[in-house]
Order: C-alpha cells, then structure tokens, then sequence
C-alpha cells in the first residue's frame, strides 16, 4: 500500500482525512460497494429491520428527523411510525421501556444521541438490563442494542458534554457487551451481530468516523461480538486499539513501515468482552506493546488491556508497555486547548519509536 | 358495589390474600431464625392490592413488583414452595437463589421480577405495554410501587411516555404513606398520589387500599380502559404497612399511637365478613385458610431439604450463549 496524499492527519482544527485504501476488508472479487460508516450502519438497521419484525427503533428525534447525526433517516419512510418511534426526552425510561419490550420477546435498538446523555440512563443500562438474567437465574433475557455516538477530536469544539469517550463505564458491568466498530464493514457486521445478539450490546459509534468510507460486501454477514481483529500483520511491534484509534494505529503503521519497522494492528472491536487471546499472542510474538485509546487515561481501556500482556506475555516483553489516550481532562471548548486532548499519529509514531528504542 | 363482584373472583382473591398472609409471617419467623438472608420486605396489610389488581388480569398480561415484592407473584399465581426455596437462596427457587426475596422473577407467569430499585418498574413496564400494542393484542401490564417511587424522575418520565405512546400500562401506587421511615407529609405535598396523573392527561383515581374490592373494581375500569385502546392510568391505593420497611426495622419513628391501630383495618378479616354476609359459609373460608397453611408448610419443608447453589453458578446466566442460528 503506498503511501498517497490523502494520508496525512491535520493537526490542526480541521477534521483529519484518512484513507479508505489504509484498512482493506474485504477480498478482491467480492460483490461490494464502497459507503461511509454512517451509511453500513443504517444498512444493518434496514436489513435486520427487514429480516425480523421484532426489530423496532426508538430514541429522541430518530424519526423523520433521522437522528442526531442522521443515522436513522429514510428508515422512518420505509418502516412507518410503528417501527421507528420518537421518543420523550427521557433516558432512563427509553432503555427501561426497551429492556421490558425485550423481556417478552422484541429486539429494540436504542439510539441516545451522545454517549455522554447515558449517564442519565445508567440504572436501566447497567443495574437493570445487565443483571436481569443473571438476578432471574437465566429466565430472562434483554436482546437489546443501545447505539450511541462517542469521541471527539473533530475541531467541532463540542466540549465537555457532548465529547467523551465512555466505553469503560459500560465495560465495568458483568452482562454488558460493548461494541466499538473502527470501519464501515465492522460497523455493518458487528450491528447486524449485536441485533441477534440476546444479551444487551452497547453499540458505540465514533461520531467521527460517520463520514468515513470503505467497502462492504452485498451478501449478508454478520462478525463475532469479542474477537479482535488483526487489521495490520506485523513482526515488531503491537499496537492495540480501538474505535477511531485504529486509524491512527493503521497510519502510523503505514509511516513506521517506510522506516523499517513492521507493526502489528490489532483492533479491539469490542473491549467486552475482551479477546486477551489475541492481544497476547501478538504481544508473543512481537514483544513490544503500544496501547491507544481516546479515552482518558486513568481507569480507561489500555489499563485493562495492558493487563492482558502482562498475563499472557511478560515473558516474552522486550519493552514495557506504553499507551497512548486521551488526556485526564475534561474536553475543552476552544480548539486551541481542546486539540491537545486527543491522541493523534504523531503521538502514536512517538510511542512505538520508545518501545522500539528501549 | 362490592357485591357486584362474580363469588368465584371474591373467594378467589381472599385465597390471594390469604395466601400472602400465610406467606409473608412465615417468611417474618424465618427471617428471624436466620433461614433467610439478605433484606427482607413483607406486604403484610398490603395483600388487598396485589389481590384485586391481579384478580383482573391474564396469565399473558405482564407485572411488574417492587422490592416488596412476594406478594405481587403470589397474585400472579406464584407457587410457594419456589418462592421458599428462592428467598432461602437454594438451587431449586425460582431463579436458582441467584435472585433472593428483591428480585424474585417468573416471566412465565408475566411476572417480569421484583425490583430493589425504587422507580425503576414503572420504565421497564411501558416496554411490555408497547408490545402488546405493537402486536395487536389486547394485553395489559402492571406497575407496582410505593408512594416515595412517584418522587423519582424514571416514574415521572414512565407516565409521560405512557401518555404519549398510549400504552395499556397501568400504574398501580401503593401508598403505605411511607418512604421507608419517611412519611408522607415529608415527601411530598399533594393531597393524593393520584394527582400527579393530571399532569400526564392520564385518569387517576385513589381507592380505599383495604378494601380488596374496591381496589379490584378500580383496576377493572383500568384494564377495560387499556384493553381496548384507551391508554394507560394510575391507581392510588391507600395501604397500610404494619411491619417495618424491612424486616429489621423497628419502626422507631411511627408515633405510639399509630402503632397501637396500624392493625385496626384488616384487609383479609373484612373480606372475610363480607363473604359471610354474601352467603359463604364459615367453613368453606376455613377451608381456605387451612389450604393455604398446607401449602405454606410444603413450601417450608420443601425450601429445607433443597441444596444451595454450587459456588461455579457464579458465573452462569451472566450472558445468554450466542445462538447457532446468527
């Protein structure tokens, strides 16, 4: 893969531009056509929809108005009211109203409009849904999937509530499962997986990444929810991340490459539950480590993962782990503070040169 | 009006109630004897409520019960003996004893689980109301909870979107006039519970608690209502709570002299004079009574000799298994 103008990350306020050629999924050959992320997600909404009439869509504005980010528009014209229903401003009785409709047998998807509106929701999220099968000795169960948007970085100066990346709140919970798709293909398969799935899925889309294309193959597919996904095959050095992250990690990887180092990408496409398999046997084999999520640092994702190494390859360690996250701030408005928060190439190029150098 | 009531749904709700009695000073002793662990909250003097609502619904229709929960199941026609051996935590209970006495669930008989979070039922429920709209049936389903829940923002968003939606949800307030030991003058300021029902242009209504046909008449108008399109309502049945908020409480703060009366309105004693003078002889509600002890005395014994979870159950049921079928 060459290298091409398009590449290249701004670091400044203006959204960075990646190449769809950095993460290739599908198969030469394949039937496939090329559509943004935003677009895979709302193919799988169409054809699960289409597939299964228990399959119903609500939240605040998901109707004619199509969502916040438009994820859910023209699904009101083809499904009708019935099926795609506009909600009262009202969290918590949103995923409460879906988890009893999956209780007796329907398969809601829930959209919050920001990540950051679910703390609003967090005992119907996390101490109703998660542990109503385990409390009834697996009578029952919640086939959910709450879709939210997450993430920053954008120079959009969304500041600190609409902003966050909070996939380790949902993560902490016994009987959640948290999605956080990187690619168009990933978010159309991991979607139409966590609609079948009968277990409450947190669906995480990086707001980000809605403009950003690739290709998805016409038949029908579904991934595994908790298998990483080796994006990149390399020999010297792992990069572990997720979400928009990959992208950096994909970049970087491509630049590390013209200096001779070859990199591992490995994409925690869902961090729960979190494949520590794959993670470790790539730390195995390459013995140097870099973890990279945008969300804060303390408690975040990479203190778990960071982990999974330590269980599975301390042995074979020839670097201590470094990772690269958000900063411990909350998101700053002004773009001049708020782009110092988020972990960029640059920062991911920096780390893998310390691990490499040690 | 009382007598308007069928005779077989009379008799059938005073064996409701009394099978709640039995069940809930049996499990008061027990607890005591340290048979059962965890928090315990007993709908002893509540019985009326659960018995009249549930008397108007269907085995498909759903409820869903608070932390105070026994008694909703056993309305629902919950067997004893399960429950036993569920509030005991043993293997053979309802829900594996992974659930105990605040979580006691049995969906199939539309009982979607008690619940320890105060307020957290009355979202859930609108869930299965949307069901049975989205479906086509004429299903109701059934809130209960206390009148400190009507203080919580889930209830005030669950009777908006219920409104809204037009749900067949039916909002059952039991209101024992305390939110644990605070009492209601406290916690709020309207006269009834059932005001707060104007805001959300739902119809509310506040029935004698005790009265096990009142409450019954009530929910029938209710569920009439819900059946046939004619979206949700509220009901505010004014209760009495003679034990503690839980089973170690001791009830400090109610005054003497509410204590000396707390046991002056009997639900199960006034119905049974009702019946009585209906025609129902004596022995026929003994009868009943000594049922119910039969029953009550199988479910201990059953609770007993049952065994206790393996330690490994830990980590079961946390996830349903990915079917073959994705």
């Amino acid at each position: 893969m060459a290298a091409t103008e398009r590449d290249a990350v701004s670091l400044g306020g203006a959204a960075p531009v990646m190449s769809p050629d950095l993460i290739m999924q599908v198969a030469p050959g394949t039937p496939a056509r090329e559509m943004s992320y935003q677009e895979a997600i709302r193919e799988a909404l169409r054809e699960e929809m289409t597939r299964d009439a228990s399959v119903f869509v609500m939240g605040e504005d998901v109707g004619k108005h199509g969502g916040a980010f438009g994820v859910t528009r023209t699904l009101f014209d083809q499904f009708g009211g019935a099926r795609v229903r506009n909600t009262p401003i009202s969290e918590n009785t949103i995923v409460g109203a879906a988890t009893g409709a999956a209780l007796v047998g329907m398969r809601p998807v829930i959209e919050i409009m920001f990540v950051d509106f679910s703390g609003l929701a967090m005992d119907q999220i996390c101490t109703q849904a998660a542990k109503l099968r385990f409390m009834t000795g697996g009578q029952c169960q919640v086939p959910w999937v709450l879709r939210m948007p997450q993430g920053g970085g954008a120079g959009k100066s969304t500041a600190a509530q609409h902003s966050q990346s909070l996939e380790t709140w949902f993560a902490h919970i016994p009987g959640l499962k948290v999605v956080l798709p990187s690619t168009p293909y990933d978010a159309k398969g991991l979607l139409k997986a966590a609609i079948r799935d009968n277990n409450p899925v947190i669906f995480l889309e990086h707001k980000f990444l809605y403009s950003f294309r690739g290709l998805v193959p016409d038949q029908d597919y579904v991934l595994p929810i908790g298998k990483c996904d080796v994006k990149r095959v390399g020999t010297d050095v792992t990069i572990v991340a997720s979400g928009y992250m990959v992208w950096h990690a994909m970049l970087a990887a491509q630049m590390l490459e013209r200096e001779g180092v070859s990199v591992e990408v490995i994409d925690v496409r869902a961090i729960s539950p979190l494949d520590r398999e794959t993670i470790g046997a790539s730390a195995r084999k390459t013995g140097r480590v870099v973890l990279v999520a945008e969300a804060v640092r303390d408690y975040g994702p990479t203190g778990e993962w960071a982990m999974a190494v330590t269980e599975q390859a301390f042995d074979y360690l020839r670097a201590p782990v470094v990772r690269v996250t958000g900063r411990n701030s909350p998101v700053p408005f002004a773009n001049s503070i708020e782009d110092g928060v988020w972990p960029r190439t640059d920062d991911v190029l920096q780390a893998v040169r310390q691990v490499m150098a040690y | 009006m009382n007598n308007e009531i069928p005779i077989d749904v009379a008799l059938s709700m005073y064996g409701t109630m009394v099978r709640i009695r039995r069940f809930e000073q049996a499990v008061s002793e027990l607890y005591a004897r340290g048979k059962i662990p965890g928090f315990l909250h007993t709908y002893i003097g509540e019985e009326a409520v659960a018995a009249g609502v549930c008397a108007n619904l269907r085995l498909e229709d759903k409820i869903i019960s608070t932390h105070r929960g026994h008694g909703h199941l056993i309305a629902k026609g919950g067997r004893l003996d399960l429950m036993m051996a569920e509030l005991f935590g043993k293997a053979t209970g309802y829900n594996k004893g992974k659930g105990g006495s605040m979580h006691i669930a049995e969906p199939d008989l539309g009982m979607l689980g008690a619940n320890a979070i105060v307020g957290a039922g009355a979202a859930i429920i609108n869930g299965a109301a949307f069901t049975a709209q989205y479906l086509g049936n004429d299903g109701v389903a059934v809130a209960f909870f206390g009148d400190g829940a009507t203080n919580t923002g889930t209830f005030h968003e669950a009777m908006n979107f219920a409104a809204v939606w037009n749900l067949p949800s039916i909002f059952v307030c039991e209101n024992n006039g305390y939110a644990e030991s605070t009492p209601r003058r406290q916690h709020q300021k309207i006269q009834a519970v059932a005001q707060r029902a104007v805001a959300y242009d739902m119809p509310g209504v506040t029935v004698d608690g005790n009265n096990v046909g009142a409450v019954y008449l009530a929910t029938r108008s209710a569920v009439q209502r819900a059946r046939s399109g004619g979206g949700p309502a509220f009901i505010e049945c004014q209760t009495t709570r003679w034990r503690g908020h839980h089973e170690a409480d001791q009830q400090h703060y109610r005054p003497k002299e509410e204590m000396l009366t707390i046991e002056d309105r009997d639900a199960i004693r006034d119905w049974r004079n009702e019946l009585l003078a209906r025609g129902v002889s004596a022995a026929q509600l003994d009868e009943i009574e000594q049922t119910a002890a039969q029953e009550l005395e199988n479910a201990v014994a059953f609770a007993e000799a049952s065994p206790l979870p393996d330690p490994a159950q830990a980590y079961t049921d946390i996830f349903t298994p990915v079917s073959e079928a994705l």
